[in-house]
């Protein structure tokens, strides 16, 4: 069962947006964060082959892999949220907990949308296009199954955000990546407690920051490089695209 | 006095340098001025005790960005002080409730494990433990924090989201260095964890929203400093007013934490070392 929607923007990101771009002229003085690395000779997009979008290279690709992460983010927990089961699926609590999962997925996906986008001059030849999503008949109304998947895309968030710091050079970027995957294992610290204890504060498991995802030896969480992180979400996303730069595509 | 001015006055290398145990630091703060419990919280900075050689190397004086060893030695100040921080809850009898214990086992493993990884990262280079007081009596303070659990809580929510912004602050120090960058991420991401946990289970939501929280005042510090968890403002861009269909400013205060400096950091945790 096909349940193919296209991404639709939020009412206010237009204006949003367009603030954006006005103030971010004054911002790139003083903070140098938006100065892409974009425009350089050595990063420059590689031609699309068969028209197919490659996330490019240096820091914008790793900017357009983490819009494409929030993309499907952002998308999913809107599908959550306006299912019309939501408010008899989910307890009150719960309800709060996955409405902030969504407002922060859609706030991370336009910001790194209007940050890309004034970061490349507004070309949209250099900026991932908004993609497309199919969750494969994944019943939107059933509790466990959306937060199991939820579950996964947030642990799939801090392994793309943990292995992917490594990968940029502005120290800029890094810091906003830095305040991104923090929230990102927030929220998958509070999905993983659901799930386990069947409330929001339940402590009655370690499942929260369990064994399966920090390592129980050296206490650390995990960094997966691009390549992985694209073969297991990317079977959500029905808008191909590449990063050769990571050896997609 | 103010803390501004104590902090200038702390900057004063000839105070910094000059050569006396903790005490003599003290004493001479005192000397500037009063309200030592207000005042008492940037005391660390100026921590000289040769003894206490993890207040120092963990401390640099200035706002340089630090080398991969201080950043290491700064991390693992913070990961002895958790780490002995959860052992003790878990050793006073009665303090944990059986129901919780599960949690804060999880927390302490981890937290050692980030000690016992650190150690091993630096090797000769690595600071000594410095002495705890979880009663927070360095910094003026009279805490209950293993006779009362909620005290106990409070300090292990203060100490996890510490620990999530002195990482994050951090990282830029590292950006150089592949490896030591990943490993700090990959501790950076556990403390949130942690914290989620903590902060839900003290009735908190798991994310910051602007600089609120239900700590003893006297911890305002670890949810203010110089970008504020109340930022609005990301990638030079300020985002108020621009996501009110989804939550608006709390919202996108939420969806991004911020970092504390070093400074900020060791601010904080110099309330709790002797």
């Amino acid at each position: 069962m096909k349940n193919k929607v296209k991404v639709s923007e939020v009412g206010s990101i237009k204006n949003g947006r367009r603030r954006f771009l006005k103030l971010s002229g004054a911002a790139v003085v003083g903070s140098g964060i938006l100065l892409m690395a974009g425009c350089s000779d050595d990063d420059d997009a590689p031609l699309p082959p068969n028209g197919i979008f490659d996330l490019g290279t240096g820091d914008l690709g790793v900017l357009n892999y983490a819009y494409a992460l929030e993309q499907l983010e952002a998308d999913f927990y809107t599908r959550v949220v306006n299912n019309a089961n939501f408010r008899s699926a989910f307890s009150e609590n719960e309800q709060e907990v996955m409405t902030d999962l969504y407002y922060h997925e859609v706030i991370h996906r336009d910001f790194f949308k209007t940050a890309i986008g004034a970061a490349v001059g507004n070309d949209e030849s250099l900026m991932l296009p908004i993609l497309e999503f199919d969750y494969a008949g994944l019943d939107f109304s059933n509790r466990d199954t959306v937060l199991a998947t939820s579950q996964s895309l947030e642990d799939t968030g801090v392994r793309a955000y943990n292995g992917a710091g490594k990968l940029l050079s502005d120290p800029g970027y890094l810091l906003i990546a830095g305040k991104i995957v923090s929230v990102e294992a927030r929220h998958a610290s509070a999905i993983r407690n659901i799930i386990a204890t069947g409330t929001i504060d339940g402590s009655s498991s370690s499942a929260f920051a369990g064994d399966d995802v920090i390592d129980p030896v050296t206490g650390l969480g995990q960094a997966f490089p691009p390549k992985e992180i694209i073969a297991a979400a990317g079977g959500f996303i029905t808008t191909p695209f590449t990063y050769m730069e990571q050896g997609v595509g | 006095m103010n803390i501004i001015k104590i902090m200038d006055h702390l900057s004063d290398s000839e105070l910094l340098n000059k050569k006396g145990s903790r005490r003599d630091s003290f004493d001479q703060l005192r000397t500037l001025g009063k309200n030592l419990a207000v005042a008492s919280i940037p005391f660390g900075l100026a921590a000289t005790s040769s003894k206490t050689r993890a207040a120092t190397m963990a401390m640099p004086a200035s706002f340089m960005m630090a080398s991969p060893t201080e950043i290491l030695n700064f991390a693992l100040a913070l990961e002895y002080l958790e780490r002995n921080f959860y052992q003790m809850g878990l050793d006073t009898s009665g303090l944990i409730p059986s129901e919780d214990q599960a949690v804060f086992a999880q927390i302490s493993k981890h937290e050692t494990s980030h000690v016992d990884f650190l150690l091993a990262a630096l090797g000769d280079d690595a600071i000594e433990e410095p002495t705890f007081d979880f009663t927070g009596a360095p910094g003026g303070l009279n805490l209950d924090t293993f006779s009362n659990y909620q005290t106990f809580m409070a300090l292990a929510q203060g100490f996890e989201d510490t620990g999530v912004r002195a990482y994050k602050g951090q990282a830029g120090g590292l950006i150089d260095d592949d490896a030591l960058l990943t490993y700090a991420l990959q501790i950076h991401s556990v403390e949130a964890q942690h914290a989620s946990q903590v902060r839900r289970m003290r009735g908190e939501k798991g994310w910051i929203t602007k600089s609120e929280n239900t700590l003893p005042s006297a911890f305002d510090a670890i949810y203010q400093g110089s970008t504020p968890e109340s930022n609005l403002t990301q990638g030079g861009v300020n985002l108020s007013g621009m996501f009110n269909s989804v939550g608006g400013d709390k919202a996108v205060t939420e969806s991004f934490d911020e970092p504390l400096t070093m400074d900020e950091v060791n601010a904080i945790a110099s309330i709790f070392i002797v």
